[in-house]
């Protein structure tokens, strides 16, 4: 966690160029007038790019402090990250999953200061 | 104002609307996570509005989050947000035979309502992929609905995380809702080994400026995915993801 992020040029053009990627991405095929067919490395890069994106952007998240590895196991969110992934695993429902995993970070985190 | 009676009064935009009402009690609470999660990661209020209206996409946003927080380059987020949001380029392809012979402006406001779970119920209505008389209003009953929860359940996450102290950590929020979503995304081994792959390389390679140990991870593990893919045979599409 850094300073906050406040409302500046150059992060208000950062968000117009994210939601232009909303846009571009939910009317790639959309847009054209002419039909384009859907080429062979996008349906294969498909299978694994927002897989990849995801996760890399999820583990730092959970095993990183600071940038440096977690040094202890006292840290809620390995404990709310393992629960939330069990669940996930078990009963398959996202919104449940993220109760389950607050349910044990949370306790974790204000309870016992890990 | 007349315009907007007679439009609520349209079979089938109500009948859109009836369709995404109880699958957007699912999205209103993505909203409220993602909005909590934005202000907790420490954007501040006007920022996370803004990001919500513009960007309307709850993985690619809580992706972006911990990016724009930690200072990443424009053109890292960018990179994220694409890879994220890659489903919705398939989407695309599929909303066209029912709408590409519309006007590009038309075009241009369907493009960014069309949600994921849009696309599920309207199928289901209209499993035909042709023009049909109805198909328009029904798709704005649909989007209507799913754009008014998600943002009214996203600004309150927002005013409400601006409320609760940052020590309780709500913006872990974020990452537990997507390892939902990772979760649903491993089909078979090929997909399980590029999840394992990017997570990998993206805490090895943390030290690396600019955030690029995203990009390092994502295509890592497109590597990966692909040298495991061609030795079997099988394909299934990872879709099961939602906005």
């Amino acid at each position: 966690m850094q300073d906050g992020v406040e409302w500046t040029w150059p992060v208000v053009l950062t968000l117009l160029a994210l939601g232009g990627v909303t846009l571009l991405t939910r009317g790639f095929f959309l847009l054209p007038d002419r039909e384009w067919p859907l080429p062979a490395w996008l349906s294969k890069g498909l299978r694994y790019a927002p897989l990849a994106a995801l996760a890399a952007i999820v583990a730092p998240e959970v095993v990183l402090t600071q940038g440096q590895l977690v040094q202890t196991w006292q840290d809620a969110r390995l404990f709310g990250a393992l629960a939330a992934a069990l669940c996930y695993a078990v009963r398959r429902d996202v919104l449940l999953t993220l109760v389950v995993g607050m349910g044990v970070f949370l306790p974790l985190r204000l309870l016992l200061g890990w | 104002m007349h315009g907007l009676r007679a439009w609520l009064r349209n079979d089938f935009v109500r009948l859109g609307a009836r369709d995404m009402t109880a699958p957007s009690i699912g999205i209103a609470a993505w909203g409220l996570v993602t909005g909590v999660a934005m202000v907790k990661s420490g954007l501040s209020v006007p920022v996370a509005l803004t990001m919500s209206l513009l960007m309307f996409a709850a993985s690619a946003q809580l992706a972006t989050i911990p990016l724009l927080a930690a200072g990443a380059p424009v053109w890292v987020m960018l990179a994220a947000a694409t890879c994220v949001n890659l489903r919705f380029v398939v989407l695309s392809a599929q909303w066209r035979p029912y709408f590409g012979a519309l006007p590009r402006a038309q075009r241009m406001r369907l493009a960014y309502f069309a949600a994921d779970l849009n696309y599920v119920q309207f199928v289901h209505r209209f499993p035909e992929p042709l023009p049909r008389p109805g198909q328009l209003p029904y798709f704005w009953g649909g989007v209507a609905i799913n754009w008014i929860s998600w943002q009214l359940l996203s600004v309150a996450g927002v005013l409400l995380g601006d409320r609760v102290p940052t020590h309780w950590g709500l913006d872990f929020a974020g990452p537990l809702v997507l390892i939902g979503v990772v979760g649903s995304m491993l089909v078979d081994r090929a997909t399980w080994v590029a999840a394992g792959v990017a997570a990998a390389v993206s805490v090895l390679a943390y030290a690396l400026p600019l955030k690029l140990n995203v990009l390092a991870a994502i295509v890592a593990a497109v590597a990966a995915g692909l040298l495991v893919d061609h030795r079997s045979t099988r394909t299934v599409l990872p879709l099961d993801d939602r906005t």
